[in-house]
């Protein structure tokens, strides 16, 4: 991995970067594999920020560019947290690693970083990807490791406004006018592919489970299931009946669009090492 | 002052002081409120001679915490306290149920409608109280966005006096 060390450029507080209490108590540094588990939820959190800001001006109405944008920014402060706590690990600050990892070592899931499309292929991305962090943070407050168990806590207060707005908007769609269904359909049968991936559990996220750090990824399934088809049905929509997308994993293999948001992501930080604006 | 802020100013009097340098410290994004009525201010402490002061953010991308984190440093060395710092803390998650009643009344005077209800714990349904109009106190009000011009706010319109407000949302 080849990490830069300039300063952050985005510091949560005057005086160092971010450090929640729980940081400090357990002398401000994440064991390696902790920091590991923070980049899979924080590197998920920086990708859905960066794709749901291109909306910003863009957006069917201007009330949705505010809320993508302000869903984004939640997603964003969800990034901040984990990977600064990822960072402290290995001595380095959440812009060094947002800025200064390539495509292959971020380990984020491929469905946070699929292409908006339209607006409705957005909300089927928005809706499934809501109700995986409800499930997954629901749980997560109560992890062993501090700081993931706070961020969790915190995180949890604003999906739920995320989920909510999903599932109106997925209704409204879906139950609206003949091409707003046709393209809220679509929209699902493009994303459902990558639910699969979500669930999948590796020997990183077994062992980590089995200390009470990190949730299981399999046992959310059930849950997850049992809220988001209610509302897919209740919008007279179909559930895809498709297989999950082959490859795709979080400790290498990913989706070809991961390059292109870095780039367009990682430039400006690149190409001015140390700019603060 | 409420309750929770009470109970939160220390009872000392190096720890009431340098609550009371940076009590009025205001939000930038709703400037009448400081972080005293927002519930943001956490705690004081004099730790080897350095202040050190701890908030906590409304959301977690909440943008105002750079500039806040700043002004408290400022406001601490205003007050003779050259050496501070700024803990930024998660737990426990900030809550709308930390404003005090004052925060409340003085946001709706400012014209933002203050947040109805209590925070729900844990609870299974979010349930929406109405939202009383801060310019002709109707409560016969509707919900134009739930999202904002600031991520703790959302944007509301009156039906009666035809006035659109922004609505701090309960959290």
């Amino acid at each position: 991995m080849s990490f830069a060390s300039s300063d952050s450029a985005t510091r949560q507080s005057a005086g160092d970067a971010i450090t929640p209490e729980d940081i400090i108590a357990a002398g401000g540094k994440a064991p390696e594999d902790v920091a590991t588990y923070a980049l899979y939820l924080g590197d998920d959190a920086l990708m859905l920020a960066q794709r749901l800001g291109y909306w910003i001006s863009r957006a069917p109405e201007m009330e949705e560019d505010v809320a993508l944008a302000n869903i984004a920014q939640d997603q964003l402060g969800h990034a901040r947290f984990l990977l600064s706590y990822a960072g402290s690990a290995w001595g380095k600050t959440e812009d060094d690693l947002a800025y200064f990892r390539d495509a292959n070592d971020f380990r984020s899931c491929r469905l946070v970083e699929q292409e908006n499309g339209d607006f409705g292929q957005t909300i089927a991305r928005q809706l499934i990807f809501a109700t995986y962090q409800y499930e997954l943070f629901s749980r997560l407050v109560e992890s062993q490791d501090e700081t993931i168990a706070a961020v969790a806590a915190k995180a949890l207060k604003e999906v739920m406004y995320h989920l909510d707005h999903a599932a109106q908007w997925t209704l409204r769609l879906g139950d609206g006018t003949e091409e707003s269904h046709r393209r809220m359909q679509e929209g699902l049968y493009y994303m459902w592919p990558y639910v699969e991936e979500l669930f999948a559990d590796d020997d990183l996220l077994r062992d980590l489970a089995e200390r009470g750090i990190a949730v299981l990824p399999s046992t959310l399934r059930e849950s997850f299931d049992q809220r988001i088809q209610p509302i897919i049905e209740q919008a007279t929509l179909e559930l895809p009946n498709v297989t999950g997308a082959y490859g795709g994993d979080r400790l290498g293999r990913f989706s070809e669009h991961r390059s292109h948001i870095l780039g367009e992501m990682q430039v400006l930080a690149r190409q001015f090492p140390g700019a603060t604006w | 002052m409420t309750a929770a802020s009470a109970t939160l100013r220390p009872t000392d009097t190096v720890g009431q002081e340098l609550w009371d340098a940076v009590r009025n410290v205001p939000d930038p994004e709703v400037p009448v409120l400081t972080i005293e009525d927002l519930g943001i201010l956490r705690g004081v402490e004099l730790v080897d001679g350095k202040a050190v002061v701890t908030i906590t953010p409304t959301y977690s991308g909440c943008p105002a915490m750079e500039t806040i984190s700043r002004d408290v440093i400022q406001a601490l060395a205003g007050a003779g306290y050259q050496d501070s710092a700024v803990n930024l803390v998660l737990t426990p998650a900030w809550t709308t149920d930390w404003m005090s009643d004052d925060g409340k009344r003085k946001l709706e005077e400012y014209g933002i409608a203050p947040p109805s209800g209590k925070a729900a714990v844990n609870g299974p349904i979010m349930i929406q109280m109405a939202v009383k109009c801060p310019q002709c106190h109707s409560l016969n009000t509707r919900e134009v966005t739930r999202f904002g011009s600031t991520a703790c706010k959302a944007l509301y319109t009156c039906n009666d006096c035809l006035e659109p407000f922004d609505y701090f949302k309960v959290h």
